[in-house]
């Protein structure tokens, strides 16, 4: 096992060198042939690690201790389900896994562009190929999953809060959107490279970032959901830092996905779109320094090791070369079109960048600050909640507002009288439901009250720009309501999936301020027999109960709930110990009721030897449109990614015009 | 060991072949690495047309649904006609002689876009 692992990550260190080298020769002399034989030695780096990967998963299991990764990350009493996610449950798996998914994205990129980005295509893969070879350089010298030792009569098991479902999926999801940044990044930069910065290079990026921010968004609300369900601290999110760093280029993500449109529709903003691609990826890669190097204390981050140097160099080299690159071809990124009204679709789109950017660089600010202040003073300064709840606040309220004024405003500019038109349905709508909330108590908390206001004029625009385009499509010729509609939405994917996912940041923020600004909890010591109440929720204490598996014992208190007299059943919560690891993780217990989207959480934050519990109960009011806003955020992107004929089609043409040179998109 | 070293062997021998393949199927065409500056004004001027002639479509998708004025819609519109044919004319002088068959298929090309 070991031996094939170390030979095959060796061979794909060597193929992604060769790509990277014959690449840039083939680009720079244009020769044809090389470039095929490095796209094909890069499309076989993704399969020898696929096959390393392969490797490592069989090791685990046949519980192979004689690797020490094996040992330190598995156990004989580890579930067979979890064998698979102990790929990626430490620093020498992860990266392997982060390699993979490097590499297939990678191949399937310039396998599937290679006629869209023809004229960059060669840049495209040494770019690629750089960066292969450097993850690849790591688990090969610095951090190899390989690494033998003697083998031990059992291994140490894997991190208990590891072992649940959401941790299947969050992390292959989570390193497709955050590895998948790569390619628009490559894409841009062989773009700048080659000197072809015309649309072509746009759509490959636009399409890629779409791709993985997708990945990305998901896997962010599954990571919240595992630290829900999971973790039991009644919470979702907690600005850890690196939750943080996911974050981060999520949203520079979603800045150059509004920016690109600009582009594409104005031929505006072509150097701050460069710019964009090239702060999301180093993102990205400052995140992966964060979670990797051992600098920061969090329950994500892997342990301290010797890699974050390694990065901290990577990272060096890709700001400085794409500053550089970006610096050099001014002359040809810069345009004469300019922003004809502050008052319009463009200078909305504008605004909106400057806010997610501001807001990433704030968090960027945040999660930095302690680390030089323990380096350049020795000082340890912790960043919490409080500084970015201030800045969410700042700069997400007015990002809410212009969710739902951006779509209302035309291209180019609105005079006054147009505008007040657009927005005077969904400002009244949205005046009465913040009067009516005001009436119900909602004032209690201002920015609440004003998050809920915004938000009801963000849902009443997206309605009424699905209304209006359904009318006009109908009055265009469609002969029903429901094709008018289809017609509507396949006609402008990316406008209408767009919509949908502004609809899921609104039930997103409304979950979010409804489960922290009206959220109760309340902790009890409890005997058996004894209630407590919150919120209108009573739970009964019933007892304990104990059962064992070979993986862990899983200790229960049974509690009927009731709300306002009317029973809900019973719940259980309580913890489970989970033996070869030695560690105690909460077993929470979670009543939920859709109609609400509310849910009522019990933690059993402690049990006595006498039989009595402290026990918290959290009531989160409209938390789960949360989990329904990431339903509806993947149908948005769904939308807005389904392959567009007619795109397809202007591209082939164009391509023809050319040159006769037929082009496939 | 015997195993994992044959697997190796395969495995190295199979991308080798893989890689080194396009030197024996493949001809060696001119490359197009670096962009000439006729193609590249060419490709600026057919991207500025067809982004002149969807922001007509879009504006008049606007008036439709009643986010443009009427007032509005007029003073955009003259600009925008004006871009549009201006982009079209000066595609025309660079066009370059086409055989007749390529006319063809090119017209047919963008009927299907039209359509």
């Amino acid at each position: 096992m070991a031996f094939l692992g170390h030979a095959l990550l060796l061979l794909v260190l060597g193929l992604l060198l060769y790509a990277a080298v014959a690449g840039s020769y083939a680009a720079l002399r244009g020769r044809r042939r090389l470039l095929s034989s490095a796209v094909n030695a890069f499309v076989s780096a993704f399969a020898g690690t696929a096959l390393a990967a392969g490797t490592l998963v069989l090791a685990f299991a046949r519980d192979d201790f004689s690797l020490s990764y094996v040992a330190n990350h598995s156990s004989r009493q580890l579930p067979f389900g979890y064998t698979l996610a102990a790929l990626w449950s430490g620093q020498e798996g992860s990266l392997l896994l982060w390699l993979l998914v490097l590499t297939g994205v990678g191949a399937a990129a310039l396998l599937l562009n290679r006629r869209l980005v023809i004229d960059v295509l060669p840049w495209t893969v040494p770019i690629l190929a750089g960066i292969g070879a450097y993850f690849a350089f790591i688990p090969n010298a610095v951090a190899s999953p390989f690494a033998t030792q003697t083998a031990p009569p059992n291994g140490l098991g894997m991190n208990a809060s590891l072992q649940n479902p959401y941790m299947m999926i969050h992390p292959p999801l989570l390193y497709l959107g955050y590895v998948g940044l790569t390619v628009p990044f490559a894409f841009a930069m062989a773009a700048l490279a080659s000197r072809r910065v015309d649309e072509r290079w746009v759509v490959a990026s636009r399409r890629w970032t779409l791709f993985s921010w997708t990945f990305l968004g998901v896997a962010i609300l599954l990571g919240a959901k595992w630290a829900y369900e999971s973790i039991g601290w009644g919470g979702y999110y907690a600005w850890d830092p690196v939750e943080n760093a996911a974050l981060m280029p999520w949203l520079a993500a979603t800045a150059f996905l509004h920016s690109v449109m600009v582009q594409e529709k104005k031929n505006m903003l072509r150097v701050w779109n460069v710019v964009l691609i090239a702060l999301t990826f180093s993102l990205t890669l400052f995140g992966t320094f964060l979670t990797r190097s051992g600098v920061i204390n969090s329950i994500h981050s892997f342990s301290q090791s010797s890699i974050g140097g390694w990065f901290l160099a990577f990272i060096a080299v890709v700001v400085t070369g794409s500053t550089v690159l970006i610096l050099t071809r001014l002359p040809i990124l810069r345009t004469s079109v300019r922003l004809e009204s502050l008052a319009s679709r463009e200078a909305a789109f504008l605004y909106n960048n400057l806010l997610l950017v501001a807001f990433a660089l704030t968090m960027l600010w945040g999660v930095a600050f302690p680390m030089l202040s323990q380096i350049l003073r020795g000082v340890p300064i912790s960043i919490g909640p409080p500084y970015y709840d201030f800045f969410l606040r700042v700069f997400g309220l007015p990002l809410l507002l212009l969710m739902g004024i951006g779509p209302l405003l035309a291209w180019r500019r609105a005079s006054l009288r147009s505008f007040v038109r657009a927005i005077s349905w969904p400002l009244l709508f949205a005046l009465f439901v913040g009067a009516s909330l005001l009436r119900a108590g909602a004032g209690s908390s201002l920015p609440g009250l004003v998050a809920y206001t915004f938000s009801a004029f963000v849902l009443a625009a997206v309605l009424l720009e699905f209304a209006r385009g359904t009318r006009a499509r109908k009055e265009l010729g469609d002969s029903t309501w429901a094709g008018a509609f289809t017609s509507l939405v396949s006609r402008n994917r990316r406008r209408y999936g767009g919509y949908v996912s502004h609809a899921a940041v609104v039930l997103l923020a409304i979950g979010v301020v409804g489960s922290s600004v009206y959220g109760s909890s309340r902790t009890a010591h409890l005997q058996p027999g004894q209630a407590m109440s919150v919120g209108g929720y009573s739970a009964t204490y019933l007892g304990t109960k104990l059962t064992h598996s070979p993986s862990h014992d899983a200790l229960r208190g049974e509690f009927a709930l009731s709300y306002h007299g009317n029973s809900l059943g019973t719940v259980a919560a309580g913890k489970n110990h989970y033996k070869v690891e030695q560690f105690f993780a909460n077993a929470v217990g979670i009543h939920t009721d859709w109609l609400r989207a509310e849910d009522v959480m019990l933690i059993g934050d402690q049990f006595d030897k006498d039989g009595s519990v402290f026990l918290k109960i959290a009531v989160n009011p409209l938390v789960d449109l949360i989990w329904i806003a990431g339903v509806v955020f993947l149908l948005g992107s769904v939308v807005a990614m389904w392959p567009d004929a007619r795109e397809k089609r202007q591209l082939a043409r164009r391509a023809l015009e050319i040159d006769g040179r037929p082009v496939i998109a | 060991m015997v195993v994992p070293i044959i697997l190796t062997a395969a495995v190295t021998l199979a991308t080798f072949l893989y890689v080194a393949r396009p030197f024996f199927g493949e001809p060696e065409l001119p490359a197009a690495a670096r962009a000439d500056g006729r193609s590249t004004g060419r490709l600026e001027l057919i991207e500025e047309r067809d982004r002149a002639l969807a922001a007509l479509k879009e504006l008049e998708f606007d008036h439709r649904t009643g986010k443009v004025s009427e007032v509005d819609y007029r003073e955009l519109i003259g600009p925008l006609r004006r871009r549009a044919v201006e982009t079209l004319r000066a595609l025309d002088p660079v066009e370059p002689p086409m055989r007749p068959a390529r006319r063809r298929r090119e017209v047919r090309s963008r009927a299907k876009v039209r359509s």
